[in-house]
């Protein structure tokens, strides 16, 4: 089971979340504009990395709120959390 | 290729087994091939099989960045059955299951397909009504599917407990008489050895690393670990890590990875005569021909290509197990480990075309794919022979996803196997 450090509570055990998938898919602004393989990309398509993984989780036995994780999906560690707004730290710095 | 018969096998018998050949060889790959097939798991090797024996393509390559079968191939719970929900789905999955009827004669390798049936538990209101639209949709697309009260569940599989008090009560089932299982490694080496008789190197140890590209942007060739080869027709059958290969082609996919997990237990002597399915619990169990319970748990929340899942979900499922079987309370377990499953949105596979011309996929199986070998290999060598989908894998195309015709089982069955 994974170790997950809420950026509101602190290291809880992974059963207090739910996965809410790859992170930073924005909704295009203007929906009616694109075509239907962009709108396709953006409801379906994931880069499914191996190795670094931005992704979202919701602390959903907790404070209930959602935010950001980075997360090595070969070691399943993670590296960072951060909250919902922030950018995504630095992808350069990958640590293996 | 020495073939399996009851003669030769008495002669060995009569010879300490010293005289069978290598089944099939091992070879250096060749500059160039005809069709190039990325990975050898079951899918991979059939459809080299399926090309070489069905449409004459014999200068075949399966590149295997490991060992053949050491994927998802080796590592699942072997359960098969076609009473899927749609019409293009039934179709495909029925096709495999006809194909699995006489396959061992066909490869003269056992494949050790046993019809013991399936059967599927119902435990709400919920599950009795869908699984009765299940089988009311099989029936008319000619597929077996029954419903049995908790009574004939209880018949049909002794060690079941029907008690209304448990913590999962059975309130029916909907039972598959034709499913059941085959021998995962069986059906690796019997395609293996079918179609290295035919011609098709198969090359171990040789990952695919990257693609080379003609003028026109179309497939010239793979890059590998075992160096450069040529062909102008790839077939991509890479499981859970088709986002990884595919990605090395500059393309993204509706595809994400994550861990199922499986176990077996100790070796006891028959007490389990058919496969139960439990998708409300996540459990799936049946006994293996040298005693084992094989128990199959569900995903895990998070993509990952770790190859191993969280105990927490083992657990969950042998709780389930020992609910609904409680003579197995005081089994031990003996081994578990994981598989990476490609999932796709709408839980059906992608077998087609690509947006790059002379590159094919087949993924997306997900946590069900063993069932489908036979015929989704079958059909994927018919696309890459023809350059045309098959008529049913014509609905499985990648394309769906901009169309919006999805095939949503997941949406049918909420879990798939
Ligand atoms: C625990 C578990 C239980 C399951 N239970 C069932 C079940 O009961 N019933 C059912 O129908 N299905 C089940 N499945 C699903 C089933 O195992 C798969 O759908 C099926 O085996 C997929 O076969 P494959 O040949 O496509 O994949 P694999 O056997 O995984 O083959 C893919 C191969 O590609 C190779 N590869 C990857 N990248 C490269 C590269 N760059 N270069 C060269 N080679 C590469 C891999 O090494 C691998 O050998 C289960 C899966 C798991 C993990
Ligand atoms: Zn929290």
């Amino acid at each position: 089971m994974l170790l997950i450090t809420c950026p509101y509570c602190g290291a809880r055990p992974e059963i207090e979340f739910r996965g809410g998938g790859e992170a930073h898919i924005a909704r295009p602004s203007d929906p009616a504009a694109v075509d239907d393989q962009s709108w396709a990309e953006y409801l379906y398509y994931r880069s499914n990395p191996k190795g670094v993984h931005a992704e979202r989780w919701l602390h959903v036995h907790g404070c209930g709120r959602w935010f950001n994780a980075v997360r090595n999906t070969v070691s399943d560690s993670f590296e960072q959390t951060y909250r919902m707004g922030e950018p995504r730290p630095d992808a350069t710095k990958e640590r293996r | 290729m020495r073939r399996f018969s009851i003669s030769s096998l008495l002669a060995e018998a009569f010879n300490a087994h010293r005289g069978w050949p290598r089944q099939w060889r091992s070879p250096e790959p060749k500059p160039k091939y005809d069709v190039v097939i990325v990975g050898g798991g079951s899918h991979g090797l059939g459809t080299a099989y399926y090309l070489a024996n069905e449409f004459g393509i014999t200068n075949v390559a399966v590149l295997e960045k490991g060992w053949i079968g050491g994927g998802n191939s080796g590592r699942n719970t072997t359960i098969i059955r076609s009473n899927y929900l749609y019409d293009e789905s039934a179709a495909l999955y029925e096709h495999a299951l006809k194909l699995w009827e006489t396959l061992s004669t066909q490869l003269n390798y056992n494949t050790m397909y046993s019809a013991r049936g399936v059967l599927m538990l119902a435990h709400s209101v919920h599950d009795v009504q869908s699984f009765k639209r299940h089988i009311y949709a099989n029936r008319l697309n000619g597929i077996d599917n029954e419903w049995l009260t908790p009574e004939q569940c209880k018949a049909f599989c002794p060690a079941l407990s029907i008690s209304p008090d448990a913590r999962y009560p059975v309130m029916g089932g909907a039972l598959q008489r034709r499913g059941g299982t085959a021998r995962h490694d069986a059906i690796v080496w019997g395609y293996a050895r079918g179609a290295d008789s035919r011609g098709v190197d198969i090359i171990e140890n040789c990952e695919v690393t990257g693609f080379s590209r003609a003028q026109d942007g179309s497939i010239s060739g793979v890059e590998t670990s075992r160096g450069q080869i040529q062909t102008r027709r790839v077939g991509v059958v890479a499981a859970g890590h088709t986002s990884v290969v595919l990605g090395r082609a500059g393309l993204r996919l509706p595809l994400e990875s994550f861990p199922l997990q499986a176990l077996v237990s100790e070796p006891v002597k028959p007490v389990f005569p058919c496969v139960v399915m439990s998708n409300a619990v996540h459990a799936y169990i049946s006994q293996s021909d040298k005693g084992e319970l094989v128990i199959g748990a569900g995903t895990d929340q998070y993509t990952s290509y770790s190859q191993q899942g969280g105990l927490h979900i083992t657990s969950h499922t042998l709780d389930a197990i020992c609910e609904l079987f409680p003579q197995f309370r005081r089994m031990r377990m003996m081994r578990s480990w994981g598989g990476i499953v490609d999932v796709t949105p709408d839980r059906s596979p992608i077998i087609g075309r690509t947006p790059i011309d002379g590159l094919y996929v087949n993924c997306g199986w997900g946590t069900g794919g063993f069932k489908a070998t036979p015929g989704s290999a079958h059909v994927f060598a018919h696309t890459l022979a023809t350059g045309t989908p098959h008529p049913i894998n014509a609905p499985f195309t990648l394309d769906r996803f901009r169309t919006g015709r999805l095939i949503d089982e997941a949406a049918a069955a909420a879990v798939a196997h």
